[in-house]
C-alpha cells in the first residue's frame, strides 16, 4: 500500500483535476511524501509550502485526524496506508 | 484602460478617449487580493501583469496578453527568495516595466522588502542581490502593511540609476545598476522614532518623478510632504496649504512635470480624508502651493481612504486622473482633475489603480 494525499478542490487545477494523490515512492515522513509529489506536481507543493520549505501559515496538513503542527511538522512519520489531508485554514476576510 | 486591484480580485475598466462611459470586466482571480497591476506596451506588447495573493496558497504574478481573456501561469511561484535566505514571498506590491530601451526588463517590489528583476518580459525573476543582502536589512522594520518594497522610481536618462522606497526603511538609490544602494533620506522626518531624522528607517509611503525631470522627486511620507531636486540627496518640506501632510497616494501629471496630485488623510490614527470631504489636492508649481479639487466628489460623510497605489494618471491631454478608495468607489477625471465622476461605486476595497492608453 501507499500513502494517500487528499487535496482541497481549490488546488485541483494543479493536480490535473485529481482530488486524491497516491504516493508510491518510499517515504517515511510527511515531508518525504510532499517531496515525492513535488517532483511531478511542483505547482501544487508551491501552494502548500513556502520557498523555504515551510508549511504555509494558512494551510493545514493533517495525518489522519491530527494536524502535523501538533505532531512533528514535516517530520511527522507516515507509513503505508497513511492518509495525509491538505486543508485551507479557517481564515480569510 | 484602467487596471484596478482589490482585496477580492481585479477588474478592467475600458472607455474611449472621451473617458465618460466605462465598461467593467471582472473580477479576475476572485477571492485573491491584488496589490499590484501593470500594463506593458513596449515592443508592441499588450501585456498585463497582476500580482495576486491567496491568503492560503501564497502569491505570484499572473500575465495576460489579451486584456484578461486568458491568463498564463506561471504555475510555479516565479518570484521566490533563494533557498537559505530565510525569506518567503508574502506579496507583490509593485510591478514596473523597465525603460523603453530595455524592453524585456520588468521589475517588481515585494514583501518582505526586496526588488526582483526579470529579463525575459516577466517569465522568470531574480532578486537584486544588492538589496537582498543589504547591510541595513536586519534593522528594517515592517510598517502596518508589512515590510514591503512598494515603490520603484526610474531615471530614463541613466540606466544605472534607480530609486526604491520601503516601509519602513525609507528611500534608497542606486547609481550602479543595483549593485549598491544608499539611503537618501536627509531631511525626511520619522515622527515615530526618538531620532526624528535618521539615516534610514523613515516610513516613506510613495515617491514619484516625471520622466522629463527625473532628478526631481516628490515624496509622500508617514507625516510629511517633500520634494528633492537632486535625486534624493536632500529633501525640502512642501506641505504648503494642505489640510494634512499625512497620506499615501501620489501621482504626477504625464503632461506637466510641475503638476502632482495627492489625497491627504486626517492622521495616522484616523486614516480618513479630512472632515470626511473627499478632496484631491493638486500642485501646478512643484509643491509651492496646493489647491483642493472637489468638483463631483462627495463633500460630506465621505469616510474614505486611498492607499499608496490607489491613484493613477493616463497620458492623454488633458490627463485623466483616477483613484479608488478602500470603500470600493472608483472616481475619474478627464480634465486634469478639475472635475470628477464616479466610475464604480461598490467594488471590494481598492488596493491599486493603474491607467494605460491602448489603441484598439
Amino acid at each position: 500500500m501507499a500513502v494517500s494525499v487528499i487535496v482541497p478542490r481549490a488546488l485541483t487545477p494543479y493536480t490535473r483535476g485529481v482530488g486524491t494523490l497516491v504516493v508510491d515512492e518510499p517515504c517515511s515522513t510527511v515531508g518525504d511524501a510532499l517531496a515525492a509529489i513535488a517532483t511531478r506536481l511542483p505547482a501544487l507543493t508551491d501552494r502548500v509550502l513556502t520557498e523555504q520549505g515551510e508549511i504555509r501559515r494558512h494551510v493545514n496538513v493533517f495525518v489522519g485526524d491530527e494536524s502535523v503542527r501538533f505532531l512533528d511538522g514535516l517530520e511527522t512519520k507516515v507509513e503505508s496506508g497513511t492518509v495525509i489531508t491538505i486543508v485551507p485554514a479557517v481564515s480569510g476576510g | 484602460m484602467l487596471l484596478v486591484g482589490t482585496t477580492k480580485g481585479a477588474f478592467f475598466f475600458t472607455s474611449d478617449a472621451k473617458r465618460k462611459k466605462w465598461k467593467m470586466d471582472g473580477p479576475h482571480f476572485p477571492g485573491e487580493s491584488v496589490y499590484s497591476v501593470a500594463y506593458d506596451s513596449r515592443g508592441g506588447r499588450t501585456r498585463t501583469f497582476m500580482g495576486t495573493q491567496s491568503s492560503h496558497f501564497g502569491g505570484t504574478i499572473r500575465v495576460s496578453d489579451d486584456f484578461g481573456k486568458s491568463w498564463v501561469g506561471p504555475e510555479r511561484q516565479a518570484v521566490r527568495f533563494p533557498e537559505g535566505s530565510g525569506l518567503s514571498l508574502a506579496g507583490v506590491w509593485q510591478i514596473m516595466p523597465g525603460r523603453p530601451d530595455e524592453p524585456d526588463v520588468v521589475r517588481c517590489g515585494v514583501e518582505p522588502a526586496c526588488l526582483f528583476e526579470s529579463r525575459d518580459g516577466g517569465e522568470s525573476w531574480e532578486p537584486v542581490k544588492g538589496l537582498l543582502e543589504h547591510e541595513h536589512r536586519p534593522r528594517w522594520q515592517p510598517g502596518g502593511g508589512g515590510l514591503c518594497l512598494h515603490t520603484i522610481v526610474m531615471d530614463p536618462k541613466d540606466r544605472k540609476r534607480m530609486g526604491i522606497a520601503i516601509s519602513t526603511a525609507g528611500f534608497y538609490r542606486t547609481d550602479d545598476g543595483g549593485k549598491s544602494w544608499r539611503p537618501r533620506n536627509d531631511g525626511v522626518r520619522a515622527v515615530f522614532l526618538p531620532n526624528k531624522y535618521p539615516e534610514f528607517g523613515q516610513c516613506v509611503h510613495k515617491v514619484v518623478n516625471h520622466p522629463a525631470k527625473p532628478e526631481r522627486l516628490f515624496l509622500q511620507n508617514h507625516w510629511g510632504l517633500y520634494r528633492s531636486d537632486d535625486w534624493g540627496d536632500s529633501w525640502q518640506d512642501i506641505a504648503n496649504g494642505v489640510p494634512s501632510d499625512f497620506g499615501f497616494a501620489m501621482v504626477t501629471n504625464p503632461n506637466d512635470a510641475d503638476t502632482v496630485y495627492i489625497i491627504p488623510l486626517q492622521s495616522d490614527q484616523f486614516r480618513i480624508v479630512p472632515e470626511a470631504k473627499l478632496r484631491v489636492y493638486r500642485t501646478r508649481d512643484a509643491g509651492a502651493s496646493w489647491e483642493p479639487l472637489a468638483s463631483g466628489l462627495p463633500q460630506e460623510n465621505a469616510f474614505e481612504c486611498v492607499l499608496r497605489d490607489g491613484m493613477a494618471a493616463d497620458a492623454l491631454d488633458p490627463a485623466g486622473i483616477y483613484f479608488g478608495t478602500r470603500g470600493g468607489k472608483l472616481y475619474g477625471s478627464a480634465d486634469d482633475g478639475d472635475s470628477w465622476t464616479e466610475i464604480a461605486d461598490a467594488l471590494p476595497p481598492i488596493c491599486c489603480v493603474k491607467a494605460a492608453v491602448v489603441e484598439r
